[in-house]
């Protein structure tokens, strides 16, 4: 069962600019079970694992692409997402509410209610 | 619900395995792990290749890359396959340099040119 932080955003608009993000702090959504050759920034323990988005950080280059020295064009939206611990681990969290934040790209990021 | 399956995990995604063991004494930088990390900084603010380039040659070598190689013996690994991807020099170049480097004799003093 899938267990939500609180979050609050904070009171700032992203550091770096955004050309239009699909997702708003606030929302809940799920991380992807893709895997990509070469490099990957998301980790593994949060496939499938669903949290809230706390904040907006920017767009950003596809660092997958970058590490093939491509462009990484176009930029994507990046997000700090908050999981709880009971989310992430299960049975296994030590502190079920503690929580743990992971900046995200938007293409590693579906709509908690997508099938 | 979640994933648990573990196919297509890569060795170096180790977050929520067992850790073991930490090392947490200090370790100071032998002079040449200062100049493969002064090389990273140059190769990338020239435009050479970035950190996600370094990582992915890093991620390829596989976990015995990680038990028997320190840490920056893996990053001069992954800057050397970088810059020659990125046409920096040749794999010929390279040899050529490095026989010219180890003909200076065998210590790092004498390697680096000392009484040049």
């Amino acid at each position: 069962m899938t267990v939500l932080p609180e979050v609050t955003s904070p009171p700032f608009p992203p550091p770096y600019p955004t050309r239009g993000a699909r997702f708003a702090p606030g929302d809940t959504v799920r991380v992807r079970r893709g895997a990509a050759p070469g490099h990957m920034r998301t980790p593994w323990f949060l496939r499938g694992r669903t949290g809230r988005v706390e904040r907006i950080c920017g767009d950003f280059a596809n660092p997958e692409e970058l590490a093939y020295r491509r462009d990484g064009d176009p930029a994507r939206a990046v997000y700090r997402v908050r999981f709880t611990m009971a989310e992430v681990w299960g049975e296994a969290a030590e502190r079920a509410q503690d929580t743990i934040d992971a900046e995200i790209f938007e293409h590693w990021l579906e709509a908690a209610d997508a099938p | 619900m979640s994933d648990t399956t573990e196919q297509g995990r890569r060795w170096h995604d180790m977050g929520g395995k067992d850790a073991g063991e930490i090392a947490r004494g200090e370790h100071d930088f032998a002079l040449w792990e200062k100049r493969v990390d002064a090389l990273l900084h140059i190769a990338v603010a020239k435009g050479y290749f970035t950190v996600d380039g370094l990582r992915r040659a890093l991620e390829d070598m596989g976990e015995d890359a990680f038990e028997t190689m320190t840490y920056y013996e893996r990053w001069i690994a992954s800057i050397t396959q970088n810059m020659v991807e990125a046409g920096a020099f040749t794999i010929e170049e390279l040899n050529a340099r490095m026989d010219e480097v180890a003909a200076r004799g065998p210590t790092y003093g004498e390697a680096q040119g000392a009484g040049e």
